[in-house]
């Protein structure tokens, strides 16, 4: 029997080496902290706080701004310098709360109050995830309050775990699973405290047997919990494809995993859960590797939010050759980045140093239709026909074809042998549409 | 930082295979074909096959040059289509036919729909069937070296002749250069499957439909089935030609579909028509229809089933 897995994806270079053995160190900021106040899919967070005030780790410096929405915490002690909009790694500007710190680390009343997950109500779990700013840190960026709040709670029957970290490069998720599996246990318990119909998940790809084989001991007692092993293959961590390699059920770009049953967190947001819910401590730090081949010495971090990647890279030892690209997060889905000066937010997960950039060293030539972007497109769809569409920005076409189902994961383009950038025209492409919709 | 960083959207690796690899895959699965033609024929067929690609791979530089437009030449997809033509020439062709063809195929065939990837006939096949109708006598005149007799296996066939299909699979047969020897093409084609440059699915489905055909309204007997199979460059055709990129179904389901297609056409052709051939025109006649194919085969979208 082979192993759980998806139709198509692709095999790309897989560059875990560069880190996978480094243990996750801590990393203490200094200076200037910038927390932007949308972190996460939704609102933005209205600011608490106003310029000269003085705050605390753990406080509360930004609410929610509607229902779909998080809390932004300050993950130092300092004072607030000003709120102004600043670049976050996509390259827009963002209005942010920018904290000089202290260094002296001065956290809040309660924080760090342990508390048992067994004597709490679902609706006070709900709330201190809320309260702890939780949102999926797989890079989406979805408040997870929300998402333990579906509409009927009774139809949840898998919680699946995403530790398939199929996108190159990245180590983090596999370095929690490593040093913290009892976290993410207990954090799993706690999600299945929430939903009484459900079991446990814990998807690994077959790339990190370590994992697999730590994972499924400190699940051997856990009825409810199990390990599913993944084939290796991009995307495998990717929701829809996740959700199919472990339940078999599909669900296309107009359904939510609710829908199929499931639901699906990142390790590291498992992880948050329980630090939040048992632990007193809400979400102000994010595992991190910073890699790639430029770098002089990839590591993987646990970084306070609003650090910036300046820091990042200064504490990896800056570059040994000088990068073609930089990226906030993998090489297929990751966001090139203009400069260094941004700030590790929630949805940070990697900072990738490249120093050949394949993407823009060779020309794209005309398609000889040989078919390969359709063998690994996970979606189903045909890219070669809907890139067709795009070219002639023929929206009705483009929509026709199913060019709404695509997941920009990236496949299409990686493996097209006339270099054509298919990803790329079809998330313009997908932008154009929704505005359109947006705007009738 | 000495100089700008790239912002290109992501994906930012890409995969090592590229046009330039596959082109050159798939001529290197035709040197066994190629090799064992010049073993059977002599120089002369060695000097057709340097002709066409020559004629080939000049017609689009030329071409190419006096339009202005950038040229392709360096992809390799000239010198397979060249390679093809060749290969598909009957070994005492006059040397000015295979130029001629040549320049049909890419200037007529190739370039004026916009160059590659943009032919909707395969150009090769498209200029065969321009000499077969334009240069008959020349184009079907399989006599070679010392004059040894003409008539090709299917011819025989056909006539009511026996056939040693032991020398048809080695290659000792009258035919055109590339499809003589069923050995040497398979094990082109097991080079392509392996490599990952073709699928199965064009080839099987037409083989497999051909047989079928062939069995039911031939004679019902096997041993005629086989002798179809080995004969008139339906090898040649099912590995190299009817899995031409440009010119065949783009969706998994559409390959079967147009593999079935020119099964049932060879058979058509080849039983009830007036030539003992047929793989050529099946598959011209199949590429036209590519896109009506193309259009009834898109795959249902994932998570989009039974809506």
């Amino acid at each position: 029997m082979g192993l759980a897995t998806f139709k198509g994806g692709i095999h790309p270079y897989e560059g875990k080496e560069l880190s996978e053995n480094k243990p996750v160190q801590v990393l203490q900021p200094k200076g200037e902290m910038v927390f932007p106040l949308s972190q996460h899919i939704g609102a933005p967070a209205k600011p608490l706080v106003a310029a000269g005030d003085q705050v605390l780790v753990g406080q509360k410096i930004g609410e929610p701004g509607g229902f779909i929405s998080a809390c932004v915490i300050s993950s130092v002690s300092g004072t607030v310098k000003t709120i102004e909009p600043r670049m976050v790694a996509n390259g827009s500007m963002v209005p942010s709360i920018i904290i000089e710190n202290d260094g002296k680390y001065q956290t809040v009343d309660g924080f760090g109050k342990e508390r048992d997950p067994k004597t709490l109500s679902k609706e006070e779990i709900r709330n201190l995830v809320k309260e702890a700013g939780v949102v999926g840190l797989g890079g989406a960026g979805f408040p997870t309050h929300v998402k333990l709040t579906p509409k009927d709670e009774s139809k949840i029957d898998t919680i699946i775990v995403n530790g398939a970290e199929c996108e190159p490069y990245l180590t983090s998720d596999y370095r929690m699973m490593l040093e913290e599996p009892e976290s993410i246990i207990k954090g799993l318990n706690i999600i299945l405290q929430l939903f009484d119909n459900a079991k446990g998940v814990i998807g690994i790809e077959s790339n990190k047997p370590e994992a697999i084989k730590l994972m499924t001991e400190f699940v051997k007692d856990e009825p409810r919990i199990t390990v599913c092993p993944l084939q290796t293959k991009y995307p495998q961590g990717g929701e829809r494809t996740l959700i199919y390699a472990v339940t078999g059920r599909k669900i296309n770009s107009t359904m939510l995993p609710a829908d199929a049953g499931c639901m699906v967190d990142n390790v590291d947001t498992v992880i948050s859960i329980y630090n939040a819910v048992a632990k007193g401590i809400p979400l102000i730090r994010r595992i991190i590797t910073v890699t790639g081949d430029a770098i002089a010495n990839p590591q993987n971090y646990n970084v306070r939010t609003g650090t910036s990647y300046t820091e990042l890279l200064e504490a990896s030892g800056g570059f040994k050759t000088e990068p073609e690209k930089v990226i906030s997060g993998g090489p297929m889905m990751g966001q090139a980045l203009f400069n260094f000066n941004i700030p590790v937010t929630k949805t940070s997960s990697a900072l990738t140093c490249l120093t050949i950039d394949e993407v823009a060293c060779n020309a794209p030539s005309a398609c000889i239709r040989c078919g390969r972007c359709v063998k690994v497109c996970p979606g189903n769809i045909v890219p070669q026909m809907i890139m067709d569409a795009a070219e002639r920005s023929d929206m009705e076409r483009f929509v026709k074809l199913n060019g709404m189902e695509c997941c920009e994961c990236g496949c299409c383009a990686y493996i097209c042998p006339a270099r054509r950038p298919l990803t790329q025209a079809f998330k313009e492409m997908r932008r154009e549409v929704a505005a359109s919709r947006k705007k009738a | 930082m000495s100089k700008l960083l790239n912002v290109s959207s992501s994906p930012h690796v890409r995969d090592q295979v590229t046009t330039q690899n596959i082109m050159l895959d798939v001529a290197i699965a035709m040197i066994p074909a190629s090799a064992y033609g010049v073993y059977q024929f002599g120089v002369k067929a060695a000097l057709i096959l340097l002709i066409s690609v020559l004629s080939c791979v000049l017609s689009e530089y030329v071409f190419e040059f006096l339009m202005g437009k950038p040229i392709t030449v360096s992809d390799g997809s000239a010198l397979v289509t060249g390679m093809i033509l060749g290969l598909n020439m009957p070994p005492a062709i006059p040397l000015w036919i295979p130029f001629l063809g040549g320049v049909f195929a890419i200037i007529v065939v190739k370039q004026l729909y916009g160059g590659v990837g943009q032919n909707f006939m395969n150009p090769a096949l498209a200029a065969r069937c321009f000499l077969l109708i334009s240069f008959a006598g020349k184009m079907t005149d399989f006599t070679y070296s010392d004059a040894v007799s003409g008539a090709t296996p299917l011819a025989a066939l056909k006539a009511g002749e026996a056939v040693d299909i032991t020398s048809m699979f080695i290659g000792k047969i009258s035919g055109t250069i590339g499809e003589v020897s069923v050995i040497a093409l398979l094990l082109g084609a097991a080079y392509l499957l392996f490599r990952k440059v073709i699928s199965i699915k064009i080839p099987a489905a037409y083989l497999i439909t051909f047989a079928a055909f062939v069995f039911i309204f031939g004679q019902h007997d096997l041993m005629f089935v086989l002798t179809h199979l080995c004969g008139g460059g339906l090898i040649f055709g099912a590995f190299f030609m009817a899995t031409d990129y440009v010119t065949s179904p783009i969706t998994p389901k559409g390959q079967i579909l147009f593999g079935v297609l020119l099964g049932v056409l060879t058979g058509l052709f080849r039983l009830f028509g007036g030539s003992a051939e047929g793989v050529s025109y099946a598959i011209i006649i199949g590429n036209i229809l590519v896109p009506l194919i193309e259009k009834i085969s898109i795959p249902v979208a994932f998570g989009k089933e039974g809506k």
